[in-house]
């Protein structure tokens, strides 16, 4: 292992953290607030680059600039789901709204099969191959902006968590459930916020990654999953613990890949999450949050 | 010997000393009442007992035997067990199917343990409802699931938190009713409630926890008339 | 009464009618009966211990791999492959749910814990050279040697996987009415009161999960053995691990026919999509998908939980 390799493995690993970070924010957000683990995360991430692609294929709009529509189109999606879908069965089994979330899943990723086919696609444009570097690791310019992008929107989010009346509605419906609608918080209108703002957090992510990733329906079944490592890693419902999770992933994920043969980088990803479950299910940043 | 005997009993939550240095000791045949003002520690008591938390510090011998870092089951297989002061009945099974679940810790075979469910929910008197689901009874008849579940494990010491609260008179008339009953039977009390009339009535002792220290303990008349206890109550408003 | 003649009825039909049915209509029946003993084996796990596992998977492919690497290496026939590798499941679930369980984990963290330990499975089984890699296995089943558990037709299958479902069906009534059964619903209903009524909830935890894992393991090599092939992706993927919980959920978690009930409605449901939606790769599963939000929506108790709600409400107990 060189010093070289090292560094470049430590570089895509952040590069890839920040995307990590912005599409575990989101879950982590639907997870606070709603108490449901979302197996629809990544589908919807999915139908954003799909989104992102043919805006940009039909109508030449760059995928950076599209964020602006994908953001509030998806937030709306994300309203919507809710409130159809996830709403009315509140009071059902835990486990049934999650099997509600991946019924959509399966929904939305053959939809895509179905009207657009298997086949990669991806957008390319002027900057899609640039780069710079520091020292001796490479800097694809996409994957910086695909970070700091989402490292942006999701201290945006947070802000907005703390600053607005409906981002302290939704973090006191995070922290106490039924004090919240005591004091008089529209509980269901914030419910359908949450999975809006999540929803919008991975759309952004996707708009932003497909300059440099391929599209397809099932593009986002990976992310899916590690997005679940990283909220666990962070603490479930701990915003700001995703972000930071996020890179924790991006770096082991990367680092793996450089140690160790195949696939078997996931391995490491999987086991830093079984552990983090069993031992500290709070998360790595969570005070002691009961379980 | 005491049947249960505890000794510089602690429990520490973060900064709160939710029980501190408590000794408590009960003889087989008694009813020991706990009282004290909300948030004394009552609560947290019954939980160390009964394995649920473990004691920061402290001794806590059942039979003879220490129970400390003992799990709740094996407690109760030892004969001892609790209610809660919050129900916590199985809703989702029917009134028997409740009390068979305690029933089958001295029976293994499901007739028989459906046998003594069967007795015991005659005995507290929830026979006429004895298939119906848990979850639909009243608040008066699940304290009363909540009893029968401990005694069909067949106690030698039953720990009751606040089977009254909430009950009207005639309700609780009844529990006090029922409470003797079990009594009777050669269960050994300890019985946290409000209800004062109710616990002057019941118990051979008496026990007051204020703060989680141990403010007073003796007959129920003498400590009802205790100034400290008198003002911990009062300055508590309670 | 009227049940009961129902149930004989279609007990007999079962074992009666197969030998005349078309191929294809067989290869139907072989599957609803298989998903319904994989969610007959989650149930005991998922719907009576109330612990919703997410990742069956392992202890399928740990099942379907062990009786095959046997198989292959030194020529171990399946019969004897497949209850070792019931056994290495029960081991491998006894130490995944002890790890869990001892932590306290509940609800949602279970089940993540459980689709981890069966995706690491999964990668690993993707990387080891030794046991085929992604390229699978492909198991011999070119002559019928029935003390090989290799048959010629469809129809010894189609025996054995319905002599499977009705032991663990017969076992699941068993449990249902004992001791352990009543403390699965305990620990299902509420754990601290389980154990202040004298259950045991870590040990009956376990006990659930070693029983459920050795079952679905049984049903990786009868999977191995009917289709001839088996990869990573499919015994250790989570496609395994969804379709033995959807049955039992859709059905009725925690009900004895509940898992055979929901299998003979998405099963066929799903052979139907596939069928009507043929050429449109992934029209079949989006609607599938559809449907599996609906019947949550408007069966959120399962079929059974439907069924008991009318009779109770007709005032019949
Ligand atoms: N698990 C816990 N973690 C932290 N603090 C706790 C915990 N359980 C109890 N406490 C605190 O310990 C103190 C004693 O509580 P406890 O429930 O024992 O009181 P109690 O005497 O039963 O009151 P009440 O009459 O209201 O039931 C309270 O201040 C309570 O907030
Ligand atoms: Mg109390």
């Amino acid at each position: 292992m060189t010093g070289g390799l090292l560094l470049q493995a430590v570089v895509s690993g952040l590069l890839l953290g920040g995307v990590y970070g912005l599409v575990a924010s989101g879950l982590s957000l639907i997870f606070g607030v709603l108490r449901i683990i979302n197996f629809a995360h990544g589908a919807v991430m999915m139908l954003a680059m799909y989104t992102t692609y043919w805006l940009f294929a039909l109508a030449g709009v760059d995928p950076y600039l599209s964020v602006i529509l994908t953001a509030p189109l998806f937030f709306a999606l994300g309203v919507v789901i809710q409130k159809v879908v996830i709403e009315p069965n509140r009071s059902a089994a835990e486990h049934n709204q999650l099997l509600l979330t991946l019924g959509l899943a399966l929904f939305f990723e053959n939809l895509a099969l179905v009207l657009w086919q298997g086949d990669f696609r991806t957008v390319r444009v002027a900057y899609s191959n640039a780069s710079f570097m520091i020292g001796e690791a490479l800097v694809e310019v996409p994957r910086l902006v695909a970070s700091g992008g989402a490292v942006l929107m999701a201290v945006g989010l947070f802000a907005f968590l703390r600053l607005t009346d409906v981002g302290k509605a939704l973090r006191a419906l995070a922290e106490e459930p039924e004090g919240a609608a005591l004091v008089g918080i529209n509980v269901a209108r914030i419910r359908a916020a949450a999975f809006g703002l999540g929803s919008a957090c991975v759309a952004v992510a996707g708009a932003l990654i497909t300059p440099f990733f391929y599209v397809a329906p099932d593009v986002a079944e990976s992310f899916n999953i590690m997005a679940f490592v990283v909220v666990v890693l962070g603490g479930m419902g701990n915003f700001m613990g995703a972000l930071a999770g996020g890179f924790i992933v991006g770096l082991a994920e990367s680092l793996g890949a450089a140690f160790l043969p195949g696939s078997l980088k996931q391995l490491v990803v999987f086991m830093i999450f079984v552990l983090v479950l069993l031992f500290r299910p709070q998360g790595l940043f969570g005070g002691s949050r009961d379980r | 010997m005491s049947l249960l005997e505890m000794s510089g009993l602690t429990k520490r939550f973060g900064g709160l000393l939710a029980v501190s240095n408590f000794d408590l000791s009960l003889d087989a045949g008694e009813i020991v009442g706990l009282i004290g003002p909300n948030g004394a520690g009552k609560t947290t008591v019954f939980h160390l007992i009964a394995g649920f938390h473990a004691p920061t510090s402290g001794k806590i011998r059942f039979k003879g035997g220490s129970i400390v870092g003992s799990k709740p089951h094996a407690i109760c297989r030892l004969g001892l067990t609790r209610t809660f002061q919050i129900v916590q009945p199985f809703a989702g099974l029917s009134v028997i199917e409740n009390v068979m679940v305690g029933a089958f810790n001295r029976e293994r075979d499901a007739v028989a343990a459906r046998r003594l469910a069967g007795e015991i929910v005659d005995f507290v008197g929830l026979g006429p409802r004895r298939d119906l689901p848990a979850r639909s009874l009243t608040l008066s008849d699940r304290k009363r699931l909540e009893i029968a579940r401990g005694l069909a494990t067949r106690p030698e010491m039953l720990l009751l938190d606040e089977a009254m609260s909430g009950l009207n008179p005639t309700e609780i008339d009844e529990i006090i009713g029922l409470i003797r009953r079990i009594h009777a039977r050669g269960v050994s009390l300890l019985i946290i409630e409000h209800v004062m009339q109710a616990i002057m009535a019941l118990s051979h002792r008496l026990v007051v926890l204020h703060h989680g220290e141990k403010l007073a303990e003796g007959a129920p008349g003498e400590v009802a008339r205790d100034r400290r206890v008198i003002e911990a109550y009062l300055g508590e408003g309670a | 009464m009227i049940a009961r003649a129902a149930g004989a009825l279609a007990v007999a039909a079962l074992v009666a009618l197969p030998p005349l049915l078309p191929k294809y209509h067989l290869e139907v029946l072989i599957s609803v009966l298989f998903w319904a003993y994989l969610g007959i084996a989650w149930n005991l796990l998922g719907g009576y211990a109330g612990q919703f596992s997410f990742g069956h998977a392992a202890f399928f492919g740990i099942g379907a791999y062990t009786s095959t690497l046997l198989l292959l290496q030194v020529g171990l026939t399946p019969w004897v492959g497949m209850v070792l590798g019931g056994a290495l499941a029960a081991a491998f679930g006894l130490f995944e749910g002890y790890l869990s369980f001892r932590y306290g984990l509940k609800g949602p963290y279970f089940s993540l814990v459980t689709l981890a330990f069966a995706e690491m499975l999964r990668v690993v089984g993707v990387n080891t050279k030794a046991v085929g890699s992604s390229l699978g296995l492909v198991v011999p089943s070119t002559r019928a040697a029935p003390e090989m558990f290799m048959f010629s037709g469809k129809l010894p299958y189609y025996y054995i996987i319905l002599a499977m479902g009705a032991l663990a069906l017969a076992l699941t009534w068993k449990i249902g009415r004992s001791r352990l059964g009543f403390s699965l619903a305990a620990v299902r209903e509420n754990e601290d009161a389980a154990e202040t009524a004298g259950v045991d909830a870590l040990a009956t935890k376990l006990r659930a999960m070693a029983l459920s894992s050795f079952l679905t393991a049984l049903g990786g090599t009868f999977y191995a053995q009917y289709f001839a092939y088996i990869d990573p992706t499919i015994s250790f993927g989570p496609g395994v691990s969804i379709g033995a919980l959807l049955p039992a959920i859709v059905g009725g978690a925690g009900t004895v026919l509940g898992p055979v009930l929901g299998s003979f409605v998405l099963t066929p449901l799903s052979e139907l999509t596939r069928y009507v939606l043929r050429g449109r790769a992934g029209a079949d599963i989006m609607l599938y998908g559809a449907i599996l939000v609906l019947v949550i929506s408007f069966l959120p108790q399962g079929i059974v939980g439907l069924v008991r709600e009318r009779r109770a409400r007709a005032g019949r107990r």
